[in-house]
């Protein structure tokens, strides 16, 4: 990489246009909920970055948030974002290997101590540390370690940001987040799985321009990529309003395109900007190509009681439950109603026939 | 036995509460609106007269005895409980302050027969020595004399007397085989005697043979009233054994509610047995001798009548359409008050109040009810079919300086008798 | 236990638990009613005890004309939260599918703006039921605890999925999650108090018209 041309060098290098510059400049702008006016700062912030150094820890994952970032359709200036970084240390794209890797991550956190970033995918085991290593480093050392000279940390996608599939029941690796591990440093969750690239790029970006982290949700999510759930911003959302749903994947409301609540989507609880940013230079995303949402950006998104079970709907067998509840509902009524009627009995039994005599008390009235 | 306790009264609430009961104390959401429906309520306000508040001694025996949480409530020593503060507390309620008229179990929305566990209470509240006194005087007459009134066989038989006289016919006394066994009221026998002779004419008029037993010609039944079902059950007995005794067809109740309450409905319930006789009220009888063309008049009554339900020949006795049709006969301007028939609403004094000299200026109170019902509509008389209703809408009336007669239905038919020609079968 | 596990929560064991409570709590009161038994009628039936019974059952919806007058107020508020309550129950999508996935049986759905504003409409009824309760004389008299608990239950479920479907407050899995425990409370109090009248009204309209229909009256 050319570490010492500026980004817009690079870009122009590349083939790309200014006009398509600031044409990125511009979304990231909207995206992150900035005004008009910012544009010019993030284009000239990105033009004259820095290239603060970056380590990528790659952790109990399967590349998918890297293959995200990487694999769209190139070259996009989302990719070359990387351009305004200095990424030092990247299992899947650093060229060194072996304890090369490695020192060149240990050179990093020393020359940039305090000033770097570390972006880390995947979660992190906590039940044995042999169950995932690196270099013979445990990743649970590498991230305490690592993390110490960090500025701030950016958990891309939903493993670590939440735990993702690894954390999912019964968990055995005991998989954590690195909020579980990391308290003392500014953490943000590009949560997803795997995230929006856009979304990488655009954290960065922010990251780049203000030097800042930006606003957070309650979940360290950056509000301006997750501060609306996809229900909201559903292109379906009419549909639902009117109660025209998707009984099935083949069914007319499903070649018309309506809503997809019924067949499990969780649109509804889910946070992300899929809906708006969408996949693959902005072609479609799930909801669009009739897949209900599965609500991957969300905690526990593999425990949320099946991927097709609407969410308004009990995930225990609740119609067995209503037969058993009968049943132990009848014996116990028939037990009780029987004592309730030997009781009524004997009362007829201890009946003493009422006489005249018998209505007035005797110290009068 | 041993004279009336609180042991007593709790047990014969238990022996009371039946699946209507607790389907009833189940589904009451408080909604109040059976006070409106009470005359008790809506002429004084007062909230404790709201009817379904005056079952609360029936409600905790309900819920301390026949609920799973009520009895681990009592068993931790939780729960309400009946104790005499309460039972006394709910006396002038449960006796003075409802006549069991039923209006509130027509309007509950949930559907609770309020009416029906009134009479329940009332044998809870007579068991532990909380009935009025005026009751157990009245009811110790009925007993022991014969009459709540006191009556006698003797002043019977000088009112029998004294009908012949007028209308010059006899009137028959224990004849065997009769078609019809004609009960009385003390009421009527004390303060309407011409009620006897109004029936002999009908009956000499329709041909209809019938009898009244000197064993049992007392209607009225003060254990259903106060709320004993063994006395009720004895003086039930004394007309069935009458019937039996002279093989009648059937036993007439005369114009008086509750008696057709208690040998109508709750008569055979009460002695355990069906009866072998047909029990009519004297305008289904009559109702059915006009059907078949036997009873015909002449003339109509000018003024503009009304017809007053009483409430336990009406809605809790089901006898409606029988009185209009008869007053249709002879009734020239004929006006219902509004909400009339099932909805009628009670005189004040039904249900043993009038019987209740502590209840005498409350009943009149809540005459106003009825005075609101006949000022919307300028009626210029009133028919009923019930001596105690007619007695007590007398007293109403002029108490609020009401000029409108009261009429006995039966009366009023035998004033207006065709001549007598011959007219079906039978003889007197 | 974060959000999303609070919403499993709510979504599995306790609904679970809920249902059993209600299910068995249900049983268990209906049978004692039921078994308390009634003796047989002796006297001879003018009408038909089971006609009485059936027809009570239906013509008690209504009000007969001098209730309406009379109570004009506990009347029209009643019919307004009721019917409210049975749309926004029974004629959501979101609950016609828990229906669906219970009993295998569904139906067709509102739009969402007839289910959001009958509820906001029930949620003011409700209100406005709560302050007649607290001072009319009759029904402050008789109210107790339970008719205010029982007021409480009822509101919350109303307000609670109001506030999920328009996501005011929280998250909108911890406000699902509120809104079906809110639910979930309704149901265990169920079998505890008076709201038990929406099974045994049926019971008691039926011994009402079946008593004044043997005696042949229409009540």
């Amino acid at each position: 990489m050319a570490k010492h041309k500026s980004l817009l060098e690079t870009l122009q290098h590349q083939g790309i246009s200014r006009r398509s510059f600031l044409k990125f400049c511009a979304s990231t702008a909207s995206l992150m909920a900035l005004p008009p006016a910012m544009i010019p700062a993030v284009a000239s912030a990105l033009e004259q970055a820095r290239r603060p150094s970056v380590i990528w820890l790659s952790f109990q994952e399967c590349t998918g948030c890297t293959e995200s970032l990487t694999r769209s359709h190139s070259p996009t200036v989302e990719g070359l974002i990387f351009d305004a970084i200095s990424l030092d240390y990247h299992h899947t794209l650093q060229a060194a290997s072996g304890h090369a890797a490695e020192a060149a991550r240990t050179a990093a956190m020393e020359e940039n101590y305090g000033n770097y970033l570390v972006v880390v995918d995947g979660s992190i085991p906590t039940a044995n540390p042999g169950y995932s290593t690196i270099a013979g480093i445990s990743n649970r050392d590498m991230l305490l370690e690592t993390a110490t000279g960090a500025a701030a940390i950016i958990s891309v996608g939903s493993c670590a940001a939440f735990g993702g599939i690894p954390h999912a029941k019964p968990n055995p690796t005991g998989a954590v987040a690195v909020s579980d591990l990391i308290t003392d440093k500014p953490i943000i969750n590009v949560s997803g799985c795997p995230p929006i690239p856009v979304v990488i790029s655009g954290v960065l970006t922010h990251f780049l321009t203000f030097g800042t982290i930006p606003a957070l949700d309650a979940l360290g999510r950056p509000k301006a990529f997750f501060g609306q759930s996809i229900h909201d911003r559903c292109y379906r959302r009419p549909f639902y309003d009117k109660g025209l749903f998707a009984e099935s994947f083949d069914d007319e409301g499903a070649k018309k395109g309506w809503c997809l609540y019924k067949l499990g989507c969780k649109g509804p609880t889910t946070f992300n900007a899929c809906a708006t940013a969408k996949w693959n230079s902005g072609t479609s995303f799930p909801i669009q190509s009739g897949h209900p949402c599965l609500g991957c950006s969300e905690p526990d998104f593999w425990d949320g009681g099946g991927f097709y079970k609407p969410l308004s709907t009990p995930t225990e067998d609740i119609a067995a439950t209503l037969v058993y509840g009968a049943a132990a509902g009848a014996a116990a009524g028939v037990a009780l109603g029987t004592l309730n009627h030997a009781r009524k009995t004997r009362a007829q039994q201890a009946h003493a026939p009422v006489t005249v005599d018998d209505l007035e008390k005797g110290d009068g009235q | 036995m041993n004279g009336p306790s609180l042991e007593r009264g709790i047990n014969a609430l238990k022996e009371q509460i039946d699946a209507p009961v607790a389907a009833f104390f189940n589904s009451c959401v408080h909604c109040g609106l059976c006070a409106e429906a009470c005359l008790f309520y809506t002429e004084t306000r007062s909230p404790n007269r709201t009817p379904i508040h005056k079952l609360e001694p029936l409600r905790r025996v309900w819920k301390s005895e026949y609920t799973f949480w009520g009895r681990l409530a009592s068993a931790l020593g939780l729960g309400k409980q009946v104790d005499d503060d309460l039972l006394t507390e709910w006396e002038t309620l449960v006796y003075d302050s409802c006549t069991m008229c039923g209006r509130c179990s027509m309007v509950c929305p949930v559907g609770n027969d309020i009416a029906y566990m009134i009479r329940k209470v009332r044998e809870g509240m007579a068991a532990s020595g909380h009935a009025p006194p005026d009751l157990i005087g009245a009811t110790r007459r009925a007993v022991t004399i014969g009459s709540p009134m006191g009556v006698k066989l003797p002043a019977l038989q000088a009112q029998i007397r004294h009908a012949e006289k007028e209308t010059g016919l006899k009137i028959p006394v224990d004849v065997e085989g009769a078609d019809y066994l004609c009960t009385l009221s003390s009421m009527e026998i004390m303060n309407f005697p011409e009620y006897i002779s109004a029936i002999a004419r009908i009956f000499e008029h329709a041909g209809v043979s019938w009898t009244i037993a000197s064993d049992g010609f007392e209607a009225t039944n003060s254990g259903i009233q106060i709320g004993v079902s063994e006395i009720a059950a004895e003086l039930v007995e004394r007309v069935v054994k009458a019937a039996e005794r002279l093989k009648v067809k059937a036993v007439i109740s005369p114009e008086c509610g509750h008696a057709y309450m208690a040998i109508r409905w709750e008569g055979p319930n009460l002695i355990g047995r069906p009866y072998g006789f047909k029990v009519l009220h004297i305008t289904e009888l009559l109702d059915e001798l006009r059907k078949e063309g036997r009873l015909r008049t002449r003339g109509r009554e000018a003024q503009r009548l009304t017809y007053h339900d009483p409430c336990q020949i009406a809605r809790r006795g089901g006898v409606v359409e029988q009185p209009r049709n008869l007053l249709n006969m002879v009734a020239e301007d004929f006006v219902e008050m509004p909400e009339a028939g099932i909805m009628n609403w009670c005189c004040g004094a039904g249900g043993g109040v009038s019987t209740n000299e502590r209840a005498d200026d409350l009943r009149l109170t809540v005459f106003n009810r009825k005075k609101a019902q006949l000022d919307a509509i300028h009626a210029e008389g009133m028919v009923s079919a019930c001596s105690n209703c007619r007695i007590h809408l007398e007293d109403g009336l002029e108490k609020y300086h009401m000029d409108i007669p009261v009429l006995s239905l039966t009366e009023t038919i035998a004033a207006h008798l065709a001549d007598n020609t011959p007219a079906g079968e039978g003889s007197s | 236990m974060n959000e999303t596990e609070f919403l499993m929560w709510v979504r599995g064991p306790a609904f679970q638990i809920a249902t059993i409570v209600f299910v068995v709590g249900v049983v268990v009161r209906v049978l004692e009613i039921l078994l308390l038994g009634r003796k047989g009628n002796l006297a001879e039936a003018r009408g038909s005890a089971t006609a009485g019974g059936l027809r009570t059952i239906l013509t008690r919806m209504w009000p007969d004309r001098g209730t309406l007058q009379r109570s004009t107020f506990t009347v029209v508020t009643g019919y307004v939260f009721h019917i409210g309550l049975f749309v926004t129950i029974f004629l959501s999508a979101p609950h016609i599918l828990l229906i669906r996935d219970v009993f295998g049986v569904g139906w067709a759905s509102l739009p969402t703006t007839i289910i959001d504003a009958t509820t906001v409409v029930t949620i003011i009824t409700l209100l406005a039921v709560l302050v007649y309760r607290l001072t009319n004389p009759v029904q402050r008299f008789l109210s107790g605890f339970q008719d205010y608990f029982v007021w409480l239950v009822t509101i919350l479920p109303l307000v609670t999925g109001y506030l999920a479907f328009h996501r005011i407050g929280m998250t909108p899995p911890m406000l699902l999650a509120i809104h079906i425990l809110s639910v979930e409370l309704l149901m265990v109090s169920f079998p505890f108090t008076k709201l038990m009248h929406a099974f045994t009204l049926f019971m008691a309209r039926w011994y009402n018209g079946a008593i004044a229909g043997y005696r042949g009256v229409r009540s």
